[in-house]
């Protein structure tokens, strides 16, 4: 398997289609980075805070929360918040000037991109050394739960967009240096997150193709969650099925192998699907095994966060 | 309850839910049974898996509903006796559509299609995606072609996106502080009232110059066309709220999608539009309910019952408590939605299928699921 060597980024944006457990995978990596001793940060995009709230940790607009004592850090990054800090530190008192006034703030809710370049700007300070913010600690590893892939793409072009169309001026000399640093593989990785499901797939697919056109990035890597358990095998799946008419009267005995028929059915399935992605990509994903619980507590994020030290 | 009774007296039908849940192939589900039952039915979908939509025949180019042919569906037992039509979405072409019908005249439309903001981020807009989902579907309605419309709502981490969608496009466009910032006629930056000079004096040391002017002429632009929007906007939503119009929800049995659900249907609730049904796909069936004693044995039941050897007997039982404890996870979350939802909102269990529903088989079997068996809460 590649191996994207995570750990030696500044900035990895997860993405991958809704549901597919973006936001699940963003925060074992963040777990696994920390555990290698990385200061390590997830900056949710979504004005979710999710990662806080797994840890029991009351989460706090624009703050950077630790999660607990390992180095491991999460902030819900918005779109206001940044923007006034962003022309707090930029433009001095001006900014300031600028953020009191309310048509300013109707102008830059209304200016479409604002709001994904505010974003971006933001997990890119975050993984600043020294920081741009003056006072604040750097890190070593920024994981951006990102949007899902068509809005990520996007996301992720406002700096040049905001950059062409500006040509001169603050915004267009920081556009470009946020591109330049997006573009730029030693610093910068995109993850797919994928299931082992048709769509999913081709999504990360796609992914990996507009990547290249649009910011001239390849794909780090591609994860593949919730990965059934192959319990058993072709054949035994045939000595399951005939033995279900002797079963027949048993309804405990006959449910159970139905169910273990249908789980093998929906595993081989799901082979095709990780065989479909690893033709692809020309390598193998990582997989996530499925995980039978209830809820992801840090217990179970610590399983996942195992396997994706592979990544680092 | 079947798909068929929840959409009885039903024009258009609005498939809600967060990313990942089913939506796009449960709308061409439900808009294929209800061409099966004599309608004529068309079916907008956002995003189809590229086999399902090879499958329609929706690769083809255009904005508009094709008629699918009833032969798909007829070599996997479904006979059409209505109609089926779709199409996929496209937002950025609708938006431009939109801009085109509501610009006042030529030059303005020209205009505001040229805009460099406009081209390379209209895209960015707040809620334009979701929004030009319900322009199509007030369109099609206004074309009045149609029994039945069923509208596959945008892929969004958040289900309420589509919900806002309007009003965050309205305000948009209605910003009283933007207007006030762009107040006075005239091009690009002259429009300065005297109160915001100061801010656009700031302002423009923040963005630079041409960011600004481009940027004003497109706020400047888009401002004709407040009066068309505005009367779009309230169409679009009286549209959502008319009696015929019937929104289904459609969820997995997970917790999280389960809780937006329950936070949709409030939404819709106070927005008084009409929640038809909920519809909670890939349901783990449980086979044992609580009698959770039985899984200790099971392997020795399934040597002696079934005939498998120790190792592969051990694993089956292993699969099914696995699974066991998936359905028992299933069943809370069902009835967690249940109560949240109330009693007089019709619950639909689809099993989990085996496999993905990618193709016209997949659709046909699921449409069974959802218009064939009665199923009780």
């Amino acid at each position: 398997m590649l191996v994207p060597g995570l750990a030696d980024k500044r900035l990895v944006f997860v993405t991958g289609k809704g549901g597919v457990g973006k936001s699940t995978v963003a925060l074992a990596l963040g777990i696994a980075a920390a555990r290698r001793g990385l200061r390590t940060i997830v900056a949710e995009l979504s004005g979710q805070a999710r990662a806080a709230e797994t840890f029991g940790v009351a989460p706090a607009a624009g703050q950077e929360v630790p999660l607990d004592g390992s180095g491991l850090y999460a902030t819900s990054v918005e779109m206001e918040h940044a923007l006034e800090e962003y022309l707090h530190e930029r433009a001095g008192r001006v900014g300031d000037l600028l953020t009191a006034s309310r048509a300013f703030h109707a102008f830059a809710s209304a200016t479409p991109g604002m709001r994904e370049l505010m974003m971006v700007g933001k997990a890119w300070e975050l993984a600043q050394d020294p920081r741009r913010i003056s006072g604040m600690a750097p890190y070593d590893l920024v994981v951006v739960d990102a949007p899902a892939t068509g809005h990520a793409l996007g996301a992720l072009r406002t700096p040049a967009t905001f950059a062409d169309i500006a040509r001169v001026g603050p915004i267009a000399h920081q556009g470009r240096a946020i591109d330049v640093s997006l573009r730029d593989p030693a610093q910068t990785a995109v993850l797919a997150v994928a299931l082992p499901e048709e769509m999913p797939v081709t999504e990360t697919l796609a992914l990996r193709r507009r990547l290249r056109e649009t910011l001239g990035l390849e794909l780090a890597g591609a994860v593949v969650n919730a990965c059934l358990p192959e319990r058993i095998g072709p054949r035994q799946a045939r000595t399951v099925e005939d033995a279900l008419p002797s079963a027949g009267g048993k309804r405990v005995a006959s449910a159970a192998l139905r169910t273990a028929l249908s789980e093998h059915a929906r595993a081989s399935e799901q082979r095709e699907q990780v065989a479909r992605l690893t033709k692809g990509l020309a390598t193998p994903p990582l997989e996530l095994p499925y995980l039978f619980v209830e809820t992801l507590d840090p217990a179970a994020l610590d399983v996942l966060a195992d396997r994706l030290e592979e990544l680092l | 309850m079947s798909v068929a009774e929840l959409l009885a007296d039903t024009q258009v039908c609005v498939v809600g839910g967060s990313g990942g849940v089913g939506k796009t192939t449960t709308s061409a589900a439900i808009a294929a049974g209800m061409a099966a039952r004599g309608l004529r039915v068309a079916v907008v979908t956002i995003d189809p898996a590229q086999r399902l939509a090879t499958a329609l025949g929706l690769d083809e180019l255009g904005n508009e509903p094709h008629r699918i042919e009833p032969q798909r569906f007829a070599e996997h037992g479904l006979r059409l006796a209505g109609e089926l039509w779709a199409m996929t979405l496209d937002p950025k072409r609708t938006f431009d559509e939109l801009i085109e019908t509501l610009a006042p005249d030529e030059a303005t439309r020209e205009q505001i299609l040229a805009n460099r903001v406009y081209r390379e981020l209209s895209d960015a807009i707040a809620g334009s995606q979701e929004f030009t989902a319900v322009a199509k579907l007030h369109e099609l309605a206004q074309a009045g072609d149609w029994d039945l419309l069923v509208l596959d709502t945008p892929p969004s981490r958040n289900a309420l996106d589509f919900l806002d969608a309007p009003d965050r496009l309205r305000a948009f466009f209605d910003g009283r502080a933007l207007q006030t910032l762009l107040r006075g006629g005239g091009a690009g930056l002259r429009l300065i009232g005297r109160g915001t000079g100061l801010v656009l004096g700031l302002l423009k040391r923040v963005t630079g110059a041409e960011l600004l002017s481009d940027l004003s002429d497109f706020f400047r632009l888009l401002g004709g066309l407040i009066g068309g929007f505005r009367e779009r906007a309230e169409q679009v939503e009286a549209l959502l709220r008319a009696p015929g119009t019937t929104f289904l929800l459609v969820t997995s049995p997970e917790r999280e999608p389960i809780d937006e659900a329950i936070f949709f249907q409030r939404r819709l609730s106070a927005a008084r539009m009409r929640l038809g049904g909920a519809i909670v796909n890939r349901v783990h069936a449980d086979e044992l309910g609580e009698d959770d004693g039985a899984l200790a044995d099971l392997p020795a039941l399934l040597e002696r019952e079934a005939g498998l050897s120790p190792p592969l007997a051990a694993r089956v039982a292993a699969a099914f408590a696995d699974e066991h404890a998936l359905a028992r996870r299933d069943a809370a979350n069902v009835v967690h939605l249940t109560e949240r939802l109330g009693a007089g909102v019709p619950l639909l269990r689809v099993p989990l299928l085996d496999g993905d529903v990618h193709d016209v088989e997949g659709l046909v079997r699921l449409q069974a699921q959802l218009f064939g068996s009665i199923q009780h809460r």
